[in-house]
């Protein structure tokens, strides 16, 4: 079993309930200790860029800008049917949880980098959160691109130093005792949050639950809110 | 002057009709909105018009169908990063070479490079 010693290292001095991916199974051929090579396309991409900012006929950054201007405009943003689905069929969940990637792929989603995917589930005595302390591994064919706050170096090292607070700031307050469960996303390991359901939302179809479900939720920053119309 | 980070909408009408919902264009991977926004920026910097992308795009798309790829919009930013590598060398902005060379270099980094580190050219390099 591959150890992932670099996760390990306590390097922020903190204390936090951190939960490491080496328990989980490895099906695939990479070399663990170093990064996926992304697919030739996106090498092609990179070649172009880096050369022409290089020479100096682009501005990185304000190639940058642009990209960032379609943050919420990449990638396929499908983890809201999985977790709508998860909500409504409770085999499904169970796979889900048991085995993330499967279960995601029999939706039909994944592929891209190949990345394996964990689902962790809130729950009234539980609160998961997201991070990637190292860099921003973020799991894109699900979730799209990453926020630029999850890029940020704050929040990757507050994000384990102190979840209670940095959700606090995100406006979501904890009672004390639920539990924070951090999850630090590695090379090889992705993770997503199954929110909990909304009360008030028994009669809604997977397709209408989808479309309460955020991404900041399924990053763990926040909760998924009652729909508006909330029936009594 | 244009203050806008993305072309109006007039512009991205000029294109082979390109992937999108309602709001405007969507990307299905981070390396298309990159492609994306080196030809825009390029075009913007005048290193060529908008109308020559518009064409050397079309072009493109035309190339690939003709050589049996589906018409069917799943292979846009194939097409879209094929046209802008062409470009690129006919302009003499970067030469063929150079383009393959660069490549290798990040496949190499990619490899070479512990999880959580930037990749970085110079690990790759060798020098």
């Amino acid at each position: 079993m591959h150890d992932h010693s670099h996760h390990s290292d306590d390097h922020h001095g903190h204390r936090h309930d951190h939960h490491h991916a080496g328990d989980d199974h490895h099906h695939h051929g990479h070399d663990h200790d170093h990064q996926d090579v992304p697919p030739d396309i996106s090498l092609r991409v990179k070649a172009l860029e880096s050369l022409l900012v290089e020479k100096g006929m682009v501005d990185g950054a304000a190639l940058d800008d642009i990209v960032d201007s379609f943050e919420n405009r990449i990638g396929p943003r499908n983890g809201a049917q999985v977790v709508a689905r998860a909500w409504t069929d409770s085999a499904f969940r169970e796979r889900l949880l048991a085995d993330g990637t499967g279960a995601i792929g029999e939706l039909g989603y994944l592929g891209g980098q190949g990345e394996h995917m964990k689902v962790v589930a809130n729950t009234p005595d539980v609160h998961n959160l997201v991070v990637c302390t190292l860099c921003s591994c973020y799991p894109w064919p699900t979730l799209g691109l990453p926020p630029a706050w999850y890029k940020s170096s704050a929040y990757r090292a507050r994000a384990v130093i102190e979840p209670r607070e940095v959700l606090r700031e995100f406006g979501l307050q904890l009672a004390d005792d639920v539990e924070v469960r951090v999850w630090d996303s590695t090379a090889e390991i992705r993770y997503l949050v199954l929110p909990e359901r909304p009360a008030g939302t028994g009669g809604m179809t997977e397709d209408e639950l989808a479309g309460l479900v955020t991404r900041d939720a399924m990053i763990g920053v926040a909760r998924v809110a009652a729909p508006e119309r909330c029936d009594p | 002057m244009r203050t806008s980070l993305h072309p109006d909408r007039k512009r991205l009408a000029e294109l082979p009709p390109l992937p999108r919902d309602a709001e405007g264009p969507v990307f299905e991977a981070p390396w298309q909105a990159q492609a994306f926004a080196l030809a825009v920026k390029l075009s913007e910097l005048g290193y060529f018009s908008w109308t020559t992308w518009a064409r050397t795009l079309a072009e493109e798309i035309a190339a690939a169908y003709a050589r049996g790829d589906p018409n069917d919009g799943s292979g846009y930013y194939r097409h879209w990063v094929a046209a802008l590598e062409r470009l690129v060398v006919d302009r003499d902005l970067i030469d063929l070479a150079a383009l393959t060379e660069r490549k290798d270099a990040w496949t190499e980094a990619y490899r070479r490079t512990p999880h959580g580190q930037p990749v970085e050219l110079r690990a790759a390099s060798g020098q």
